[in-house]
């Protein structure tokens, strides 16, 4: 099996044996994070810009560890620095970053869809790292991975997102993956916070969060994405913690062997209490953890093969 | 046309055989490190640690090197190759490492497989055991234990079955 993709652009575009095979490939990449010397040479040579507009610290870090455990050379551009505050395009950064030959550019952008239209400028491969409230696809695989590694498989479990859904391509994300790989998945947040039409791509709705927590396998709580809010959506942090926060009072009908998920960065207190980030349900540094070797994985099946 | 070069009984005197000479050349097998490279040539090494135990009543450490990752044609073939486990056991500093493999080629897979090795510790020393040689080697490479020499045209391709992953032990060489 090989992934013929120039690009990994959404969650939604992969077909259930690409993500299988970007996950299976995951988690050989994992032992190479346990040696001594970790690193291998398999893309010597190969150059990798990390473009990001917006900021970050767990994904940007975490792509640039990935391209140098495969010895390969990784740029980092952050706007702030960069020519984008002299009024540049999109366009043209990705033109004059071309000229000097990469082989990919990892993207995070504040607009959805961004990287698709990036990737039609430059011949190089394009990673979506991010885009608006779009999607977020190496986040979903590391989720999905996470998930897989605990219970052995994804078929069949129960996933519950909460939060923040309509500001959030991880859970859009998530939605695309979980479901193809066949699990059921339930998203919760308050109605302000919830896309109207979000059950047509293949998940239940609630907006309580009491009703998703005993049947489920994985929850995966979501960060308030208040930089995103054009006008206030809930009357206060206090309220919105009481009724969607994740805590062990509301844990306490929750399964047994139930896993905790969240993808940074976290608001203690807010979406979750800490006793449950940290606590034994938590696989919160898993999570981390295995991004690495997800985006070991993505640099390996796009630039491993060869174009023709 | 296909030729039967070997059966299951010839497997296992070759690698009988082999457990000896291991033996002779490393007087015992107390630092001995087997690896195989996936997938049969862990099968292989697998066996060969079962017969240095009957003979020496000793467990030699046995584990699997993946040497994808260090191939020399990543990105030049259409198909990213698939990644297989590497599982090294115990450190290999100062100890005897012997990779086994099933059929000894061009040498390229072997070069591959010292490179990852290295980036695991330092051996005192690497040995190499494979089933078949058959010749035609692109990289100054000879191993030190063979099961049986097969000389081969280059369209010709050599198969190796064995019992723990195509249900049967053989040894084939057929016109491509």
């Amino acid at each position: 099996m090989r992934l013929k993709r120039k690009d990994i652009l959404s969650i939604e575009e992969l077909s259930k044996d690409e993500i299988e095979l970007i996950l299976s490939t995951a988690e050989s990449f994992k032992e190479v994070s346990e040696r001594d010397i970790k690193k291998v040479p398999t893309l010597r040579g190969r150059t990798i810009i990390n473009l990001f507009y917006e900021a970050s610290t767990r994904t940007r870090t975490s792509f640039e560890i990935a391209a140098k455990r495969m010895s390969a050379d990784a740029i980092n551009i952050s706007t702030s620095s960069s020519s984008v505050v002299k009024g540049e395009t999109l366009k043209d950064t990705a033109k004059n970053l071309e000229a000097m030959n990469p082989d990919c550019i990892v993207l995070r952008h504040p607009s959805s869809g961004a990287p698709e239209i990036l990737a039609k400028y430059v011949k190089c491969s394009v990673i979506n790292a991010g885009d608006g409230s779009h999607e977020h696809p190496s986040q979903a695989l590391l989720d999905m991975l996470t998930v897989k590694e605990r219970f052995g498989k994804i078929e069949g479990l129960n996933i519950t997102i909460v939060g923040d859904i309509a500001h959030s391509r991880v859970a859009r994300s998530n939605i695309y993956g979980f479901t193809k790989l066949g699990a059921k998945v339930t998203v919760v947040g308050p109605p302000t916070m919830m896309p109207s039409g979000i059950e047509n791509i293949g998940c239940s709705v609630s907006n309580r969060i009491e009703d998703a927590i005993s049947n489920a396998d994985v929850i995966m709580m979501l960060r308030i994405q208040l930089e995103r809010h054009e006008v206030p959506l809930f009357p206060t942090i206090r309220e919105y913690s009481r009724l969607f926060g994740l805590d062990s009072k509301k844990l306490e009908t929750a399964k047994k062997d139930v896993v905790i998920l969240h993808p940074g960065p976290i608001n203690r207190g807010v979406e979750i209490s800490p006793e449950i980030a940290d606590g034994p349900y938590s696989l919160i540094l898993d999570q981390v953890k295995n991004g690495v070797a997800v985006r070991m994985a993505l640099f390996y099946l796009l630039l491993g093969g060869s174009r023709e | 046309m296909k030729k039967n070069i070997m059966d299951a009984k010839g497997i296992e005197r070759a690698l009988t055989r082999i457990a000896h000479e291991v033996i002779e050349k490393n007087k015992g097998i107390e630092d001995v490190v087997i690896l195989g490279i996936p997938t049969r040539g862990v099968h292989i090494a697998r066996r060969l640690k079962d017969i240095l135990k009957t003979i020496e009543g000793v467990d030699a450490p046995v584990g699997s090197i993946d040497a994808t990752l260090y191939r020399d044609d990543i990105g030049m073939k259409q198909e990213q190759p698939a990644l297989k486990e590497t599982d090294i056991p115990v450190s290999i500093d100062n100890k005897k490492v012997i990779i086994v493999d099933d059929v000894l080629f061009t040498g390229r897979t072997i070069r591959a497989a010292m490179n990852a090795i290295m980036d695991f510790g330092r051996p005192a020393n690497i040995q190499l055991a494979v089933l078949i040689d058959r010749g035609h080697r692109e990289l100054p490479i000879r191993p030190d234990y063979v099961g049986k020499n097969v000389p081969t045209s280059m369209q010709e391709e050599v198969r190796v079955r064995l019992r723990e992953t195509d249900g049967v032990d053989d040894v084939t060489v057929a016109e491509t």
